[in-house]
């Protein structure tokens, strides 16, 4: 963790984006620091993928800063987006494994779409990273489609750290997964982000989760943070809105939207 | 007064729709062409395209000639008989194939397979989130996925065509001499002294523009899919109908600038 005065991996102030009619991010701030763990939780449509694809560079938003060591990615030049990409690995909720390829090209596909190595090379690497998720080599050549959905998680995570990033992002990552599996997975989420000294930021609803990767938090309702915190609070934070959607409370200030 | 003008309304939303989405797909074909000429290469990926198109709708499109060349010599040789000219037939099929329906019909054809195949693949893909996937892993998804095969269809489109015009021509010559009673070497002989070189190139170019188009809908379609599997659907079958109205609309002006010249 770095101090407070430390220039933070990941900055954003005031960050808004609108789809249509609908304002999603409001003025979004968030600072997460260099090697931490960061875990934006909020209901369905409040915009936590919004704004974790607006610092990925997927989405670009309408108004604010975003910064990543102190650099503004929204006035960065192609080339120089590029090189940002090289250090950003990222895990989809639903895995967004390539289904024409088998499972080691799925790994190694940012090692050999920028040729930092060879076919054969590649192999030998996907089975090194294959074996950080504890799968065994012979995955590598299966497809996609043959795994089950925890084996496609953990190939999607091979894949997110394969090149070695220093940031990773995380969507849903135990989405569809049954208890045990979702601890494993999150198991191997703090590993390999511990062993590469990576920072990480994911998106959750789930609270188990939220606890076991993050060493903070933070809770986006309607487009605005509302609260940032240590992790381990969340449930007993002292911020109503949090501790009602840790606790999965069905009464507190977060109303649920019906559409009439 | 709202009778009159809401009819008016729409039909103007409607053509801004279209000229919108004309640019769109303009902007979208040149953004792909230019990632042809910027490294990195996909060579891989334009071999399968151009496997796919070239080696794949082979057997369709050498059917559709077939067929096609056959059924021309029966209309032509029922309708020239007429006029005592029968032995215009060989010409006739020779030029109509070269010309207009060896391009056409296998573009039609490689419409249905590859234009559908190319939005469904794609589609599929932005609605799975890996084309975003693509973008994280610092791969542009034009050059992936658009390029490629915008230069495959271009490219497979001619061969393709080069084999319809030999295919049509011989499922002609087999029912004119076999059922029609022509001598073969007489029917052969007037195929090719009758058949120009600008004929078959002409025929090639229009290949070239179709196979491009049929991969330009398919990848756009496919890329701009929204809503699941009913986009993914709804995308598939615009690809298949807007390409096919493409080709035989831009058949019709490239005709028409073959024939100025």
């Amino acid at each position: 963790m770095t101090g407070p005065a430390a220039t933070p991996k990941i900055r954003m102030r005031g960050v808004r984006k609108a789809f249509g009619s609908k304002q999603v991010l409001d003025g979004v701030d968030l600072d997460v620091g260099a090697g931490s763990s960061m875990v934006i939780l909020g209901g369905s449509g409040s915009g936590k993928s919004v704004t974790i694809k607006c610092i990925l560079g997927l989405v670009t938003p309408d108004a604010g800063e975003i910064e990543v060591d102190g650099v503004n990615v929204l006035k960065l030049g192609r080339r120089d987006r590029e090189a940002l990409g090289d250090r950003i690995g990222m895990l989809f909720q639903n895995g967004a494994l390539f289904d024409s390829l088998p499972v080691w090209e799925n790994v190694c596909f940012k090692l050999l779409a920028q040729n930092r190595i060879t076919r054969a090379k590649a192999r030998d690497r996907a089975a090194e990273v294959l074996a950080q998720v504890g799968l065994a080599a012979s995955v590598g050549e299966l497809s996609p489609a043959e795994l089950s959905g925890g084996m496609q998680k953990r190939v999607a995570l091979a894949r997110a750290i394969a090149a070695q990033p220093d940031i990773i992002f995380f969507d849903e990552p135990t989405t569809g997964l049954d208890p045990i599996m979702g601890a494993v997975i999150d198991g191997l989420i703090v590993d390999c982000v511990k062993k590469l000294g990576a920072t990480a930021v994911s998106i959750t609803h789930d609270m188990a989760s939220a606890r076991r990767i993050g060493d903070e938090a933070a809770m986006i309702y309607k487009g605005r943070m509302v609260w940032t915190g240590p992790a381990a609070t969340l449930g007993h934070s002292g911020n109503a809105m949090v501790d009602q959607f840790a606790n999965g409370e069905r009464e507190g200030p977060i109303q649920m939207e019906l559409r009439r | 007064m709202d009778l009159v003008l809401n009819p008016l309304a729409a039909l103007g939303r409607g053509v801004l729709g279209g000229c919108r989405t004309a640019g769109n797909v303009a902007l979208f074909a040149l953004e792909a062409l230019s990632h042809l000429f910027r490294p990195p290469f996909y060579g891989r990926l334009f071999l399968r395209a151009f496997v796919e198109i070239a080696y794949f709708s082979l057997p369709v499109v050498a059917l559709t000639a077939v067929f096609t060349g056959m059924v021309l010599v029966l209309q032509s040789y029922t309708g020239f008989a007429r006029f005592n000219a029968t032995g215009a037939v060989a010409n006739l099929v020779v030029l109509s194939i070269t010309r207009e329906l060896g391009p056409v019909l296998a573009g039609l054809m490689v419409a249905g397979r590859i234009s559908a195949s190319f939005a469904a693949e794609i589609g599929t893909m932005r609605v799975t989130d890996q084309i975003d996937a693509l973008t994280t892993l610092s791969t542009n998804p034009m050059k992936y996925l658009v390029a490629p095969r915008l230069l495959a269809g271009a490219v497979a489109m001619p061969l393709l065509v080069v084999v319809a015009d030999i295919l049509g021509v011989m499922g002609g010559w087999l029912i004119a001499t076999l059922k029609l009673g022509f001598v073969s070497s007489g029917y052969l002989k007037a195929t090719f002294d009758f058949l120009q070189f600008d004929d078959v190139i002409s025929g090639l170019v229009k290949a070239s523009v179709f196979g491009f188009v049929v991969a330009l809908m398919g990848t756009w379609c496919g890329y701009n899919s929204k809503g699941g599997a009913q986009g993914v659907g709804g995308a598939t079958t615009t690809a298949v109908v807007t390409s096919s109205i493409l080709i035989l609309a831009l058949d019709y002006v490239l005709t028409e600038m073959f024939f100025a010249q």
